[in-house]
């Protein structure tokens, strides 16, 4: 008997034994069930989690640099000690970087501190103020919901004014009217111009909606006289990123007069890096939490062994026929296999119409739905609990002396 | 040549301390055709000479050649391969699969022996025309009455067309009238050429069969011709 015929006839015996125990089958199942259920929607909120995050990300754009004086991501101690006596990036040298390059489209300087800010008796008491120009408009892709951005005049001299974002505006202003009103940043009085529309807020780090905008010769005048600048460049095309890079780093090298074979005493950030960083994290999480859910797999598993060892030690006789009959080992361990993979493969199946319906609930939170990918491998992972867990009963049931088989009552 | 052939055959059981000589180097020959009863007091060895003439197990010592082969060499595949090509068993509690069909169960075997669907049907129907129950093939066991089921078991151990048949009290679980319907099926079987083995108790069934074997405490007491029946025929017009 070849392997396909007795695939066959494993799966036509296996559906049989099912469905003459089909109360006990869908117990059995139900182990299966839980366990595949929590895998795949641990699984689709993992999927979840990594769009709402490259969504975030995208949401700057792929396509800007950003220059500061150290790295985003320093790994270790000796790294920090490296890097923290590096001067600082000053007005000035944005200044200078702006005339020289050729590949940006927008730079903007960008610094900001937390600081409260006040209309008339309400109260924000911990909002995040940037000082910049005009061009964090086309850096940062905030988009203005009312009123409009800095002027570059603005940006550049006295004026006081500022863009708010969305939290901000609804926190000082509740229902009421937000442009022309001023408000008080830190000492200083700020007139609104405009409010950007809702960012959302998956991660804090590129979160505007709380956040006020001013002039960054405001900031220095009224907050802080000397930080530490970032620059935020925006190449003209995102297929140039490594060209406007290397020039960005020229340039900087020359500006900050560092001598030829030393290293950069500044660093230029990606998004991809930051990625890369949440890719690890994000592996961690997916890691443990895959492995806390697939115990439960591991129980409904034990479970399907369990019953295969009551299947086979009911069926001895059985056994005995079939192999008196002509049946090697081989096709009662075929034999076998199916019926657990078969129960445990119903179980994926009832899993992935139960999970359907609560992806749609995780949707409401987060951008995930059971994809293609993750309903083939939650089926082809309970074939494989099946095909595990039944292995050890079936391999019993294949090694049967026949004589005992047939004198077992 | 024989197309059985035993040479000093023991089989001996271990229990704890104690060994249970089940079979004493028993030697013996039967030749294609014959219809042979094996008969002896219970504990005496009688199924464990059927077990290792059908390959079911294998001799704690001694030879045993089939159809000229030598199968103490064979490994588990391969004797479970001569049992699906040369033997049938006809057990005393019939054995079929409770949920197949009648003829399903007698399928089985052509199924291991890898039989496409068409030639199964045909061989099986044939099987169970042969033993008058050509109008029950869909019937389960719970559906049949214990002589049906024997037929379908005979049915069953006839179907590949083995070399030998063997039956372990086949009317143990049958009233004698049906019993004897069986015997006479038996008796069928035999006159078309059949080598046939049957284990009993009840000297009205060995009396069917040409040759008797006696055995008593593992070894083969006495090995007799019979006359040739003459209510055979009698028998026969019963069915
Ligand atoms: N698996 C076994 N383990 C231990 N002893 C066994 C085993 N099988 C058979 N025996 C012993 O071997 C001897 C012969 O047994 P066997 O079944 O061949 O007897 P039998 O002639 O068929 O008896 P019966 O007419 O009651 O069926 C008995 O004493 C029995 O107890
Ligand atoms: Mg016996």
């Amino acid at each position: 008997m070849n392997f396909f015929t007795e695939v066959k006839e494993g799966l036509f015996i296996a559906w049989d034994a099912i469905r003459a125990n089909k109360l006990r089958s869908i117990l059995t199942t139900l182990g299966i069930v839980i366990g595949v259920v929590t895998v795949t929607l641990m699984g689709t909120a993992i999927d979840g989690l990594n769009r709402a995050f490259l969504r975030s990300v995208s949401m700057l754009g792929a396509d800007v640099l950003y220059l500061s004086r150290t790295s985003w991501f320093i790994d270790s101690y000796e790294e920090w000690l490296k890097v923290r006596d590096r001067r600082d990036i000053t007005l000035a040298q944005v200044r200078e970087l702006e005339k020289q390059m050729t590949l940006a489209r927008a730079i903007a300087p960008f610094v900001d501190a937390r600081r409260p800010v006040k209309y008339k008796n309400r109260n924000s008491s911990s909002v995040v103020v940037i000082g910049t120009t005009e061009q964090f408009q086309f850096t940062s892709g905030s988009v203005v919901g009312q009123g409009r951005f800095l002027t570059a005049e603005e940006a550049d001299g006295g004026r006081p004014v500022c863009v708010v974002g969305s939290e901000v505006a609804t926190n000082l202003f509740q229902q009421g009217p937000a442009l022309g009103n001023k408000i008080k940043v830190g000492q200083q009085v700020f007139e609104v111009v405009g409010v950007l529309e809702k960012q959302g807020n998956f991660l804090g780090h590129f979160n505007l909606d709380n956040q006020v905008i001013i002039p960054v010769k405001q900031f220095l005048g009224g907050i802080w006289h000397d930080p530490d600048f970032e620059v935020q460049v925006k190449v003209i095309d995102v297929k140039q990123l490594e060209d406007a890079k290397e020039e960005l780093r020229g340039i900087m090298r020359k500006i900050r007069r560092v001598p030829p074979g030393k290293e950069d005493d500044f660093a230029i950030n990606q998004q991809e890096s930051f990625i890369s960083t949440f890719n690890r994290v994000a592996g961690t999480i997916a890691t443990v939490g895959l492995f806390i859910t697939g115990l439960s797999l591991f129980v409904g598993g034990i479970g399907i062994m369990n019953i295969m060892f009551v299947s086979v030690a009911e069926r001895t006789r059985e056994i005995g026929v079939r192999k008196a009959i002509g049946a090697k080992r081989r096709t009662i361990l075929i034999q076998f296999l199916i019926e657990a993979a078969s129960i445990c493969l119903l179980g994926g199946v009832l899993a992935l119409a139960i999970a359907w319906p609560v992806t749609f609930l995780i949707g409401k939170f987060l951008p995930a739905t059971l994809s293609l990918t993750v309903a083939g491998i939650a089926l082809l992972v309970s074939i494989l609990t099946g095909v595990i867990s039944g292995f050890f009963p079936a391999w019993r049931a294949a090694r049967m002396n026949p004589v005992d088989a047939l004198r077992n009552e | 040549m024989s197309l059985i052939r035993l040479q000093n055959i023991s089989r001996r059981y271990q229990m704890g301390a104690e060994t249970i000589h089940a079979l004493r180097e028993v030697s013996l020959e039967i030749d294609r055709g014959e219809y042979v009863a094996i008969m002896g007091p219970s504990g005496s060895g009688k199924s464990t000479l059927m077990n290792l003439v059908g390959c079911l197990d294998t001799p704690s010592s001694g030879s045993y050649e089939l159809n000229g082969v030598n199968t103490s060499e064979m490994d588990d595949n391969q004797l479970a391969g001569i049992r699906n090509r040369e033997i049938g068993f006809v057990f005393q509690t019939f054995n079929l699969l409770p949920r197949a069909n009648a003829l399903r169960n007698v399928e089985l075997p052509l199924i291991y022996a890898g039989l496409s669907n068409e030639e199964r049907k045909t061989m099986a129907l044939d099987a169970l025309t042969q033993v008058g129950l050509a109008d029950r093939i869909h019937h389960k066991p719970n559906e049949l009455s214990g002589g049906q089921r024997q037929r379908v078991a005979v049915a069953r151990a006839l179907v590949t067309n083995p070399s030998i048949i063997l039956a372990d009290e086949p009317t143990g679980n049958l009233d004698s009238r049906t019993g004897e319907e069986i015997m006479a099926l038996f008796e069928t079987l035999s006159r078309k050429g059949n080598t046939l083995i049957v284990v009993t108790h009840e000297e009205e069934v060995a009396r069917h069969a040409r040759r008797i074997l006696r055995i008593r405490d593992g070894l083969i007491a006495s090995d007799e011709k019979t006359e040739k029946k003459s209510g055979v025929d009698a028998v026969l017009a019963v069915l």
